[in-house]
């Protein structure tokens, strides 16, 4: 497991473990039934307060992450595969609306838009054809 | 009493001559977790801490110290390490005269545990206490609380006086120690240092008084630091100004969160760092001279 803090995140520790750690959960990175090191351990390794790493393991528990086992650790559960899907629609979303953002600058229109996608979506289709 | 507490003082009062008294001091610790015991020299720290210890009486209040009521029986000393500002060990012994020492006095010292520890801390056996640098001989008192297998270690200042990486190392020392559940930590600073990272709960003294005890978190919370102009800050009804500090250029004050909102608009507000807090709730009296800052820092 790969976590790495920053003081200047502008954002609590607690929730750049969180983060982190949900984050390599929903890339694969880290498999269902991985053993994470328990709230403790982490504490100790990362160098911040138990209660840090506590709150993060309860927030992945709470959002169907990990599964905590009192006086043992954490373990990675199988993902849900809805849970999965709204990931990835956030990433979409977002992905879209920087461009949106470009395209305004841009002063691109509407069509122009859908064009490029259009010649985006066959260009990887074609790619993937090939392979 | 208590069993998933390491320790709880409850309304304790003690005088210390005619000058010092600690007033009304409640706070506790859950087992398994960090404190941090903050406030400025002569806060009443170090006092606290020989209270919570059974080092000396107190007036009034009572104190419970791993499940036990302060004083506990003899045997509640094999349960605790001290880790004191000055070394307790007669400078001419070598450190193993020191296991000598020690060891009658606990029953589970475990000497093996005390030879790999100074060998983990780079001390050597041959060497006597009084030729150890500050940091060495915290370590060696560290190692000694460790063989006796102590469930709660008690710092008193820490870290003052050691180099960054002695600090890091205590920090890694201490992480090591609480992997065990049932371990807790007590340490008192006057600085906010490398220890506040992994501290789990701080409390604030000042003057003898808690100022606030909770999770790290809750205390941040529960301040502002407020800056203004010259003319910007202003003690009115309901918005108490703590450590206030006024120059030509402008103020800065720490408020209690809930009456940040109360300032005017002009005011700069934000999230305080425990230095921050340390600095103004340690200046709460306010002083007749000009702060040396003013005399150096005035804009003409």
């Amino acid at each position: 497991m790969r976590v790495v803090l920053s003081n200047s995140a502008g954002m609590p520790l607690y929730q750049q473990v969180k983060e982190q750690v949900g984050t390599a959960i929903l890339s694969g990175e880290l498999a269902e039934g991985t053993v994470l090191p328990s709230v403790r351990a982490l504490a100790r390794d990362l160098r911040i307060s138990v209660i840090t790493t506590t709150r993060a393991y309860a927030e992945l528990a709470a959002e169907g992450f990990i599964a905590t086992v009192p006086g043992k650790g954490a373990y990675v559960l199988p993902l849900d595969s809805a849970l999965v899907r709204e990931q990835l629609l956030r990433e979409v979303e977002a992905g879209l609306q920087s461009a949106l953002d470009a395209a305004r600058r841009a002063g691109l229109r509407r069509d122009d838009l859908i064009q490029i996608l259009d010649g985006l979506i066959q260009a990887d289709q074609q790619e993937r054809t090939y392979q | 009493m208590n069993s998933h507490l390491a320790f709880a003082l409850r309304g304790v009062s003690t005088a210390v001559g005619n000058k010092f008294a600690l007033h009304d001091v409640s706070f506790e610790l859950p087992t398994g977790y960090v404190m941090g015991l903050m406030g400025a020299n002569g806060a009443g720290k170090t006092t606290i801490i020989r209270c919570l210890l059974g080092m000396r009486q107190v007036d009034s209040g009572e104190i419970e110290l791993l499940g036990h009521r302060v004083p506990g029986p003899v045997a509640l000393r094999q349960d605790i390490g001290v880790v004191l500002d000055h070394a307790f060990l007669v400078g001419d012994w070598r450190l193993t005269e020191v296991e000598r020492t020690l060891r009658p006095f606990y029953d589970r010292w475990d000497g093996a545990c005390y030879r790999e520890l100074l060998d983990e801390f780079g001390l050597d056996l041959r060497a006597k206490v009084k030729d150890l640098s500050r940091g060495m001989s915290m370590k060696l008192m560290i190692a000694a609380a460790l063989s006796h297998r102590a469930r709660l270690l008690v710092f008193d200042e820490p870290t003052s006086g050691l180099d960054p990486v002695t600090r890091d190392e205590l920090v890694g020392i201490v992480g090591d120690f609480l992997i065990d559940e049932g371990h807790s930590v007590l340490f008192s600073t006057h600085i906010a240092s490398d220890l506040d990272r992994i501290g789990d709960y701080l409390t604030l003294i000042h003057d003898g008084r808690i100022v606030r005890t909770g999770t790290k978190d809750e205390v941040l919370e529960a301040y502002r630091v407020v800056r203004g102009g010259p003319d910007d800050l202003n003690e009115f009804v309901g918005v108490q100004l703590i450590g206030v500090r006024r120059t030509s250029a402008g103020a800065q004050a720490l408020v209690r969160t809930e009456e940040a909102g109360l300032l005017g608009g002009d005011v700069v507000v934000e999230a305080p760092t425990l230095e921050e807090i340390a600095i103004h709730i340690g200046a709460r009296v306010p002083r007749r001279e000009p702060d040396s800052f003013m005399s150096t820092g005035r804009i003409a």
